[in-house]
């Protein structure tokens, strides 16, 4: 084995500089994976305090009557009536409005829309709205479905508030859709259209209820997120203080969020208790909500 | 029974994919609506404030009997709210990010990835009620006593944990498209557990990173709630955390939950806020999505 004068002083040179210095390497390596684990455990033990900070002032608070009461001026009579209704009723509107466009537009991008710089730029759009912060919706649906449309919609009206969250919660259920219509292998589609079938055909009859379980998870999840929101909705004039519920879609209205912030505004402090109780409230029909999902999920998964 | 019946078939095919495209028009629309009311309802209120004096103006008041309209005051309290949560959540959650991808087993990542996710799905006003009834008075309690009810700091910090799924997430695919022929050869050459995640994975997943760094941004630069409940609602020019602030998205809902008719300068001020916040996060999403396309063509 011969090897020239250079090669072997520039290899020695390299040993020299070499540390290994595996012992220090090693106790680093130690202190950063103990590092990255209390950063993972960061956010779900703030969650858990969380949780119990606010379990300890507002379950004490909860009674069948705080469920069942009007707002009062009084902390110790006030309830979240009319909210959880108007809560409710956004709900079921937002639910009724937003599952078939969204979908709707979902089954167009999917299987019908043409590969080209139209449909592209829908597609950026979608994924651009999705990142619009929510206030900006609440001024939209101020001066459009309040002030432009307020003959139609009752001005500050559920049908209002329900139209507003419905345009900030479609880009979520069109992902969502898309992604379950995606994961659908083309053989169905072949299949249908080897039998005769139409693409709507194909559509309702195949591609919908398999692509069922992960739309229905997103919509759900889209749905909670509405929920929760206030800021489009305050925006938008839910009222914090109403004395009955609403029982059409034009008539005021109040929802749990928005009774939640205007319990928290006031100095007194049975009002802080009682946001308390109304947000163990709004989180118990947000887990009902997510249950639901689960369960829906689990049920069509079987049967598919 | 069955009929060919091509004619009828022909035009309800074409009702329905009409139908269909409406449907996703829709978002253009949105998108066109949002544009068109903002800039409408701007032009409005610069009919009555000068924009020279909107841009550079160094007092917001729009209540006083003096009316000032300075946006960089509001502008200021965004940024100081957005640095803090910013400042925890970027670390706390590409550090998360690191040990979903790099440590945790398969198993530990199905349970954790969810859980984290929960963090984003807490309702904002749940989180306001907590930064100001939990950790304002900790804070105050235990490291800094001079600490105001209403501050910058506790509201970023709750907004910075609400954030953390973003970055995380965001960081994580990214983190997750590096190749593992890169981790094996570092592992070859002898590299330690972290070195491959400090020396090799960060820096082959940098752009995504900094895209979830972006989109983090953008979201803590829109958020309502936490901010309109523990920062406060006084428009200081200021980048002391521990003082009362008042954001941009702050000052939307403290006009919006008042009386306000439609048409007066109070309105329109709403709206030229509005347009000002929509096109900050316009230009950051953007950014975020040009970083995100970059590193996909890297290694697709």
């Amino acid at each position: 084995m011969t090897q020239s004068t250079t090669g072997i002083s520039q290899r020695d040179r390299a040993e020299a500089d070499f540390k290994p210095s595996t012992s220090r390497r090693h106790a680093l390596d130690w202190a950063f994976a103990v590092l990255v684990f209390i950063a993972t455990m960061t956010g779900l033990v703030v969650l858990a305090v969380l949780l119990v900070d606010i379990a300890v002032d507002g379950v004490p608070r909860l009674s069948w009557g705080f469920i069942n009461s009007f707002p009062s001026s009084f902390p110790e009579n006030a309830g979240v009536y009319p909210a959880l209704l108007g809560s409710l009723f956004l709900l079921l509107l937002i639910a009724l409005l937003s599952v078939p466009v969204g979908v709707g537009a979902a089954i167009y991008l999917e299987e019908y829309a043409p590969d080209n710089w139209l449909t592209r730029i829908i597609e950026i759009n979608i994924s651009n709205l999705a990142g619009v912060p929510s206030i900006i919706y609440g001024l939209l649906g101020l001066a459009l479905f309040v002030n432009y449309l307020g003959p139609i919609t009752g001005g500050k009206s559920v049908l209002s508030g329900a139209l507003t969250l419905t345009l900030l919660i479609l880009p979520i259920i069109i992902i969502a859709t898309r992604e379950a219509l995606r994961a659908i292998p083309d053989t169905v589609r072949e299949g249908g259209f080897a039998l005769g079938a139409t693409r709507w055909e194909v559509v309702r009859s195949h591609l919908l209820p398999m692509a069922l379980p992960g739309a229905l998870t997103g919509t759900i999840l889209a749905l909670s997120r509405a929920i929760g929101e206030a800021a489009p909705l305050i925006v938008v004039g839910a009222a914090t203080y109403i004395t009955f519920a609403p029982d059409s879609p034009f008539s005021e209205y109040s929802a749990l969020p928005i009774q939640i912030f205007s319990w928290i505004s006031q100095p007194q402090e049975g009002f802080q208790i009682d946001a308390a109780a109304g947000i163990v409230v709004l989180m118990a029909v947000l887990i009902l909500a997510n249950s639901f999902a689960i369960w829906l999920r689990n049920r069509y998964q079987r049967r598919t | 029974m069955w009929r060919r019946d091509s004619r009828g078939r022909k035009l309800r095919q074409r009702i329905i994919k009409a139908l269909l495209m409406a449907c996703a028009y829709l978002s253009v629309l949105t998108t066109f609506g949002i544009v068109f009311v903002l800039i409408f309802e701007t032009i409005n209120f610069f009919r009555e404030v000068s924009i020279v004096e909107f841009l550079t103006s160094t007092r917001w008041s729009p209540a006083f009997t003096d009316p000032q309209f300075g946006i960089i005051v509001l502008i200021c309290g965004t940024f100081l709210t957005t640095f803090v949560a910013i400042a925890f959540a970027v670390p706390v959650g590409l550090l998360a990010a690191i040990f979903l991808s790099e440590y945790a087993s398969a198993r530990l990542r199905r349970w954790l990835k969810p859980a984290l996710e929960i963090l984003a799905g807490v309702p904002t006003v749940v989180y306001g009620y907590f930064a100001l009834t939990f950790v304002t008075p900790f804070l105050q309690a235990t490291i800094f006593p001079s600490l105001q009810i209403f501050n910058a700091l506790s509201a970023g910090l709750v907004m910075g944990v609400m954030i953390i799924p973003t970055v995380a997430s965001v960081s994580e695919d990214a983190i997750y498209a590096v190749p593992r022929a890169l981790r094996e050869g570092a592992y070859a050459l002898g590299a330690t557990r972290r070195e491959v995640a400090t020396r090799i994975v960060i820096p082959a997943a940098l752009s995504g990173i900094v895209a979830s760094v972006i989109l983090g941004i953008s979201r803590a630069v829109g958020e309502t709630m936490i901010v309109a409940i523990a920062a406060g609602n006084l428009a200081n020019l200021t980048l002391n955390p521990f003082k009362s602030v008042q954001t941009m998205t702050a000052f939307i809902v403290q006009v919006a939950s008042g009386d306000t008719a439609t048409g007066t300068l109070t309105f329109n001020t709403i709206f030229a806020v509005g347009m000002t916040l929509f096109v900050i996060t316009l230009i950051l999403n953007f950014i975020s999505y040009w970083f995100v396309r970059r590193y996909r063509e890297i290694y697709e």
